[in-house]
Parts: structure tokens; C-alpha cells; sequence
């Protein structure tokens, strides 16, 4: 087979990378090169550098290093036995892809996953020699991201996160069956173990860093993981658990959800529909509940139905008052901050935005107007100075017209 | 603080020199405020910059001010001045009026700045956050290109158009990220050059001065429209965070419309391809099945021309043997196991006292898969995909058979039944369990022992034949049956 361009090989391996949810380029430490040695800065927020019609945000360059892999995982479009084309670049290759756009304004930094290749220490080894390089021969500053690869010598993954801002390893699906089935070279306990052996390298290098100003940093944005929704048979309430239990054990940054979408090639083995990327939504709602706005996981499985998933029509918060309407409505000139933030339609910014201008009048539901998005869906949760709902919250129809009105199925839905 | 008397109550035309000069507007207003001027009397408005030039910007029009006897002490607090930093870059041109309102409140209600729901303060915090999103935008969408300079170096030049008047507020953050390199910024307003150095600024410029092209833009395409993914189109929310006013100067933007357009019918085809082509309700009998392999269509071995092979034996077994696929005497009999393999089976199930009329026997693939090499059709093993597409009517045979346990002989059939690729090395001679509670017994297939010759062949077969006798004696156990 000819060789292959490096554009057609940018094409496979971005293609290839583009299941990674991920994209964030935030949380890390401040840097910048204003001495003028080195190249680039980071801020604390992320920059999205441009939005695919996917709707996802682009931030880093997110590459495999290569597609070849020797491991078989049914969900994935890169597996031993999928008939996609392979390609790989070199450490090399990478450094100066990711030079040139960084250069040119497009991107934050680089995302690096690989297949893998030989073995899995090879594999980590070849994505620490694309890091180290850009940290020590270009004096990069930008975002790093390494994915790395459970299965690979404790000591590599280590020494990923001294060049890394951050490091990931995927947990791939939610339930241990789950990857048992369709992930059969992959092992849940060495994923964990591995996970907490990072989550341990983090704390200890930011104790360290206390003491010693000049103590290195390690994965200064912390770590972050992946599930796949939909591929098992995982109810939301079953997701929601595990994440919570990955939040409390390993401290990390963030889980992400992807909802299963089909690949090309795809398994037999798996299911026959994509789940609803709505699924996919609720989950990242749900997420939020307990990260900001003081909900426990168990409170949100609680928003579950029978079955343990989350409606689809409407947000979680929303299903979960509906379910609570006993804790309703919430004195918008009286409740704290934790029950302003369980009233469905208030968010962070809006309760933050109460609580400051309530301390010169009584709030009325023309200020609230002015401080939130819509009165129309909380009208049935709150009593302001002039409103007070007419035993609403007890209504049978009350979910019926809080939800959006149906709409027309999609066409090639 | 209301107008004093004695203060003037003529309109005062107030003109500011530049768009975003936080500190000018600053000494203007408390000038004004400290004159008493009531916000109803000041008019604002922004020198064009054909004026500036030709007053050569020094214009001082808090000199004209009336200067009352007592001038009024004027304080601001660092909620406002915060505000105002922002709210002073928004091109809305009654920003300025609305600042010094807010100032002039300010004096009466200290806390003013603390009631969001206060129309003026609300108004001002929603331009302060227009303004800090074209800041944040700006930074996300400069797009540089690369030109050569007469010294053989390189220099990065952008055209951008914010919304807002951003460019300067922008200033510091791109010497941050590439001092290092040259750098030129280009917009209508304001222009920004970088040359290692020093920061210098320049009057607006035309798209036209800005670099036509950079090679580089040509991977950056390639590889925005690799990492979407037309499964999953959200127009919206692409274009809430990428609004369309500045597409113009992406040169990703220029692929969305074809992207768009080519999403559906990828996705489609995708699902065509990858997603399960089967009914959704699987064969009930197994006369079903073998009217459904003989028809199915749904991979190369199908279409080869070739009869299927259906499973044989009893319809309700103890034990399943699935083998890989038909070989060409199967194919031509239309009966599993009764080759060359199918007759070495035969022997060692006899010689394991396994009866094989109680046996239902079946392979993974039901179609044979070879190369026609002269007159001989030589045998191909089936892909992994291939086996694991065949599987649907395995897992429809299993249900109804409900074997207590299953024989997989070789890899292929190891597959079939695991889904996944066997180590049979390892995993040979180790009682497994299968999803529905059956158990699984790996060994090779009979036609690797017949490629044996010699010592190998009988150290094989004796394994073979080892294999089976331990399937018999667990058959036998009560605690093989689940």
C-alpha cells in the first residue's frame, strides 16, 4: 500500500479520535511565554477555538497516535477486527502538527490517545515522547491531555502526568459485566487501580508543591474519565451511581458520558440503535446536580423512574421536584442558597444574583424576571412578595405543562 | 444628588476621543458630575476618527464646563469601575450616557451596584457580558497566517472583526501566548503588531491587507471535518457558540454547509452498514432458521452462490458442538460434520462414549467460505466480522436447543460463542459459562488434528480425545445442568 499523506493520515486519526468526549482545555495552571522562550499560555478558563456541527467544542488538537491496536473492544471503531483504514504518525509528527496550529491560533494544545501497539507500555511510552518533546525541546506551554493506558507500567503512567495538564483513562462502560462483554482485554480492576494510583500522584504533588515552591507539578487539571452510554444495558440510575463512586474514590475532574452512536464497521455485538443523544444530556444534567448544585447521587437517582432512567422531556431537577412537591413552594426573600438551588429554572448564576439583590427589597416577580431566564416554570415553585401559587404544586397536570409540548418526530429519527 | 442650584442647565455635548478609554470618560464625567450636571443634560458622542485627527485629539471639553464654586466630591466604587471597564468597549453608543447615569445614581445610592434587578445596573451588567464574551471570542477566533518576511523569518498575521471594541482589552492576552513569535492582529478599528518587542498600534485596516492564504489551513479543514461526527448533529448549539457573523473569517466555517448537508446521508449509511440488518424478531423454530440461512443476503458468504448448512441432531440437546463453517462435502451433502473432520469427530466421540444421534451439531458460519483454485474450492476461514454477523442465528439456535453445554471447536467457533477472540491456549480445557448459564468447553477443531502428521498428531489427538472424555464426565455431573 502507497504511503499515506500526512493530511490523509491527520484525517484516520482524528476521525478515529473524534469518540473522546473530552475536549476541555481548563482548570490548569496559569501560564504564559511573555519572556519570549517559550510558546503559549494557559488561562484558568478553556478556550473553544471553533464548534462542529456536532455542536461539540474543538479546543485541542485530538489525535491518535496510531489506530493500529491489538486489543478487540466491541464498542470501538478501532478494534483489532474492525476493517477501518490504520495509520500512524510519528512522535515527531505530532510534536510539529501541534506547533503549527498552535501557532495559528486553532487550538489550546493537544488531546493525545493512541491504540495500542506491541504493548501497552510501548504504546505509553511513545505518547510521553510527544509530551516530553513539546515541553522540553519547544518549551510548549500550552494544554496537554494524554490518555493513557491502564494496562501500561505504573511508572510510565506516572511520568505522563509531570508533562501532562492532564491525563484520563477511560472506564469505557458502567457496569463491570458490561466490559467484561465488550471490552474482553480489559480488566475494571486494573482500570481502578490504575486511576488510583493517579488520583494518589495528584494529591501527593500537590501536597508537595505546599512545601516546596519548586517541587514539580503533576497533572495540574486533574484527571478525568469516560463511560459510554448505551452499548450495555446500564440504567441511568446504575450511571449515575458509578460516577458518583469514581467522583468520592479518585477526586476526579470531571466523568464524561458518550452516548453510543454507531461506527463504522460496527460489532454485532452491539445494540442496534444509538441510545438518544438526549440520554446523554440528562446524564451531563444530572452530573451537575450533584457537582453545584448540593444534590447526593442518591437524590438524583430518586428522579429515576421504575426502570432507573431519567426522563427524557424533562430535566432532572425538574423531575426531581415534581417528585418532592411536599419541599414546595420556596420563599424566594427567605430560603438559603441550597433551597434556591433546588427550585427548577434557577440556576448558579441566577440564585447568586437573588441572594444579592434581596437584601435591599423584597423580591417581586417582575425583579425575578430581570434576574432569571423564564418565570413561566417557576411560578409553581416559589412565593415572592406578590405571588403565591394556588396550591400548584399539587396538581396532577403540573408535569404536563411544565414539559415542553411534543414535538414532531424527526424524520430519520 | 439632585442638579444644585446655580448649576447650568444647558446641554452639555460631550465628545469622546477614543472608543474604549475607560480612563478619558472618566475624568470627563466627574468633571460633569462634579459640576452637578444632571444625566439628562450631558449628550455623548464619539468623536469619528476623521475628527480626532483633525483636533489633533487633545480636545479637553471638561474645560468648558461651567466650575461651580464648591465642586462636588464625585466617588465611584470598584463594582462600577469593574463594570465600566467592560461596559465602556460596547459599540452601543449610548454605553456612555448609561455609565455616567449609573455614576450619578451612584452618589445618591452607594449600594447601587448591588441590585441586579435594577433596570440601569441590569442593562449595564448585560453589555458587560456581551463585551466579555467578545473578548473571550476574539482570543478563540483570530486566525493567524503565516508569511514570510524579507529577513526569512516568519510572521503571523490575522484579519478579525469583533463586535465590540475588544482589541486592546485583547492585547496583553496575545503577547502572553506568542511573544515569542511575530504576530499581527488586523481589524477595522484598531490594528495590533507584535515584532518581538515592542507592542505598536495602528489605525484600522482593510480585509485586502491581511494574507490571502496559508497552507496550513488546509490540514486544520481536514481535520475539523474528520473529528465531527455526523452521527450527532446539533446545529444549535453550534452555531449559539459560533454565531454566524464571524464565520466569514474561519476557514473551518467555509466547510459547515457541506458537512451539514453530507451529515445525514453518512449517518445513514453508517447505520446501513454497521447497525444489525436483522428482523427484530428472531426465528421461533428451527425450520425457521434453516429457511432464514438459506435466504440470508447479509455478508459475502451469503452472496457466494453456496447452500447453507443447517444444524443437525435433536431440537432439544444436553450438548452443542458448533464447529467453524461447512467444508466442501457439507455444502454438497447440505449436513454438517460428515467430511474428512466430520469423520475424526465421529471416531473420538465414539471413543469418548458420546452418542452423537443425542448431539445437535452446528457451526458458526453457515455458509461455506472458500477460493476456487482450479475445480477444488479451497477453504477460507471467515472473518471475525463476518462470524460475528453469523452469530444472530447461533444465539437463535442456543435458545431453542437450550444446550446444558457447548462444545466450541477452534477459534472461529470460540468467537462465535464468546464474542470476542479466544486465547485457546490458554483457555482450553477450562469449564466456562455463557451468558444464558451453559457451560462452554473450548478445543481445536478436528481439521487442525487431520493437518498433523507423526508424533504431533497422536500427542493431538490424545489431547483431543482428553478433552472429550472430560466434556463426558461433566455432562455426567448434576452440576453441569444449571
Amino acid at each position: 500500500m502507497a504511503r499515506l499523506s500526512l493530511a490523509e493520515r491527520l484525517e484516520i486519526l482524528a476521525d478515529a479520535a473524534k469518540y473522546d468526549a473530552s475536549c476541555a482545555s481548563s482548570g490548569t495552571s496559569k501560564r504564559n511565554s511573555r519572556d519570549g522562550k517559550g510558546l503559549g499560555s494557559t488561562e484558568g478558563m478553556g478556550i473553544c477555538h471553533a464548534y462542529a456541527p456536532d455542536g461539540r467544542c474543538i479546543s485541542l488538537l485530538k489525535i491518535l497516535l496510531t489506530n493500529h491496536c491489538i486489543f478487540d473492544c466491541h464498542y470501538c471503531v478501532n478494534r483489532k477486527s474492525s476493517n477501518v483504514r490504520r495509520a500512524r504518525f510519528t512522535p515527531r509528527e505530532v510534536v510539529d502538527l501541534t506547533l503549527s496550529f498552535y501557532r495559528r491560533n486553532y487550538i489550546e494544545g493537544l488531546f493525545l490517545s493512541s491504540g495500542i501497539v506491541r504493548s501497552s507500555s510501548h504504546t505509553m511510552e511513545q505518547l510521553i515522547e510527544v509530551a516530553r518533546s513539546l515541553r522540553e525541546d519547544h518549551a510548549f506551554r500550552g494544554y496537554i491531555h494524554l490518555k493513557t493506558i491502564p494496562e501500561a507500567d505504573p511508572q510510565l503512567v506516572e511520568r505522563a502526568g509531570l508533562w501532562a495538564d492532564r491525563v484520563s483513562i477511560n472506564v469505557e462502560l458502567p457496569t463491570d459485566a458490561g466490559l467484561a462483554r465488550l471490552a474482553p482485554d480489559k480488566d475494571s480492576g486494573q482500570i481502578e487501580s490504575a486511576i488510583g494510583r493517579i488520583g494518589d500522584a495528584i494529591v501527593e504533588a500537590k501536597d508537595a508543591r505546599k512545601r516546596f515552591r519548586h517541587a514539580p507539578r503533576f497533572a495540574p487539571a486533574g484527571q478525568s474519565t469516560q463511560m459510554i452510554v448505551g452499548a450495555d444495558g446500564a440504567s441511568d440510575s446504575q450511571i449515575i451511581g458509578r460516577a458518583n463512586g469514581l467522583y468520592d474514590r479518585f477526586g476526579l475532574r470531571r466523568v464524561y458520558y458518550s452516548a453510543f452512536s454507531p461506527i463504522p464497521d460496527a460489532s454485532a455485538v452491539l445494540p442496534l440503535r444509538r441510545p438518544p443523544l438526549m440520554r446523554e444530556h440528562r446524564l451531563y444534567q444530572s452530573d451537575w446536580l450533584v457537582r453545584f448544585y448540593g444534590f447526593s447521587a442518591t437524590e438524583v437517582q430518586q428522579a429515576t423512574d421504575a426502570e432507573g432512567m431519567l426522563a427524557l422531556d424533562i430535566d432532572p431537577k425538574l423531575a426531581w421536584a415534581l417528585k418532592h412537591r411536599e419541599s414546595f413552594p420556596i420563599d424566594i426573600n427567605l430560603a438559603t442558597r441550597e433551597q434556591l438551588l433546588r427550585v427548577p429554572g434557577l440556576g448558579t448564576r441566577a440564585v447568586a444574583a437573588i441572594l444579592q439583590a434581596r437584601r435591599h427589597h423584597r423580591l417581586r416577580l417582575e425583579d425575578l424576571g430581570r434576574l432569571t431566564r423564564s418565570i413561566a416554570r417557576l411560578r409553581p415553585f416559589i412565593v415572592t412578595a406578590d405571588w403565591r401559587p394556588a396550591s400548584i404544586t399539587d396538581s396532577v397536570d403540573l408535569r404536563a405543562r411544565l414539559a415542553p409540548p411534543p414535538r414532531q418526530m424527526e424524520l430519520f429519527g | 444628588m439632585t442638579a444644585r442650584p446655580g448649576a447650568t442647565s444647558r446641554q452639555h455635548c460631550i465628545l469622546v476621543e477614543r472608543p474604549d478609554d475607560l480612563e478619558a470618560w472618566r475624568e470627563q464625567a466627574r468633571a460633569l458630575a462634579a459640576a452637578g450636571v444632571v444625566p439628562e443634560h450631558v449628550i455623548w458622542s464619539l468623536q469619528s476618527s476623521g475628527a480626532a485627527d483633525l483636533f489633533g485629539g487633545a480636545a479637553a471639553p471638561a474645560a468648558c464646563l461651567p466650575s461651580p464654586a464648591a465642586p462636588l466630591a464625585v466617588r465611584a466604587n470598584e463594582a462600577f469601575l469593574g463594570l465600566a471597564e467592560s461596559v465602556i468597549r460596547h459599540r452601543d453608543p449610548a454605553r456612555f450616557a448609561l455609565l455616567y447615569r449609573l455614576l450619578w445614581r451612584l452618589q445618591g445610592d452607594r449600594r447601587l451596584m448591588e441590585k441586579p434587578a435594577d433596570s440601569d445596573v441590569h442593562c449595564a451588567m448585560a453589555m458587560g457580558r456581551q463585551v466579555r464574551r467578545d473578548i473571550h471570542k476574539m482570543r478563540a477566533f483570530v486566525r493567524f497566517r503565516a508569511v514570510t518576511e524579507p529577513d526569512g523569518g516568519d510572521r503571523y498575521i490575522a484579519w478579525f472583526e469583533p463586535e465590540h471594541h475588544v482589541v486592546r482589552a485583547n492585547a496583553r492576552f496575545f503577547l502572553d501566548r506568542f511573544a515569542s513569535q511575530r504576530w499581527s492582529i488586523l481589524t477595522p478599528d484598531l490594528c495590533l503588531h507584535w515584532d518581538g518587542e515592542s507592542l505598536v498600534e495602528a489605525p484600522g485596516a482593510d480585509p485586502r491587507d491581511a494574507p490571502r492564504e496559508d497552507a496550513t489551513e488546509d490540514l486544520w479543514q481536514r481535520y475539523y471535518a474528520s473529528i465531527f461526527n455526523p452521527a450527532r448533529l446539533k446545529v444549535g448549539m453550534m452555531v449559539k457558540e459560533m454565531p454566524r457573523r464571524y464565520w466569514k473569517n474561519l476557514p473551518e466555517a467555509q466547510l459547515i454547509p457541506q458537512l451539514i448537508a453530507g451529515a445525514q446521508a453518512r449517518e445513514a449509511a453508517m447505520v446501513a452498514q454497521g447497525a444489525d440488518p436483522f428482523p427484530a424478531a428472531p426465528p421461533e423454530t428451527l425450520e425457521e432458521i434453516a429457511q432464514g440461512i438459506a435466504a440470508c443476503r447479509r455478508c459475502p458468504i451469503g452472496c457466494n452462490g453456496t447452500r447453507a448448512v443447517p444444524g443437525e441432531g435433536p431440537a432439544r440437546a444436553r450438548l452443542l458442538i458448533v464447529g467453524e463453517q461447512p467444508g466442501d462435502s457439507e455444502e454438497c451433502a447440505g449436513r454438517p460434520f460428515v467430511g474428512p473432520a466430520g469423520q475424526l469427530l465421529d471416531r473420538h466421540l465414539r471413543q469418548a462414549g458420546l452418542d452423537r444421534a443425542s448431539i445437535r451439531l452446528t457451526n458458526a458460519v453457515k455458509h461455506f467460505r472458500f477460493e476456487p483454485r482450479g475445480k477444488r474450492r479451497i477453504h477460507q476461514t471467515p472473518t471475525a466480522g463476518q462470524i460475528d454477523l453469523c452469530r444472530w442465528w447461533l444465539e437463535a439456535e442456543r435458545r431453542l436447543v437450550k444446550p446444558d453445554m457447548v462444545l466450541a471447536l477452534g477459534a472461529s467457533a470460540g468467537r462465535a460463542l464468546l464474542g470476542r477472540a479466544p486465547r485457546l491456549a490458554d483457555e482450553r480445557g477450562t469449564a466456562m459459562r455463557l451468558a444464558d448459564g451453559a457451560g462452554l468447553w473450548l478445543t481445536v477443531h478436528p481439521s487442525y488434528l487431520l493437518r498433523l502428521e507423526g508424533a504431533a498428531r497422536d500427542r493431538e489427538e490424545a489431547r483431543f480425545q482428553d478433552d472429550l472424555a472430560r466434556l463426558r464426565i461433566m455432562l455426567e455431573e448434576p452440576a453441569a445442568t444449571p
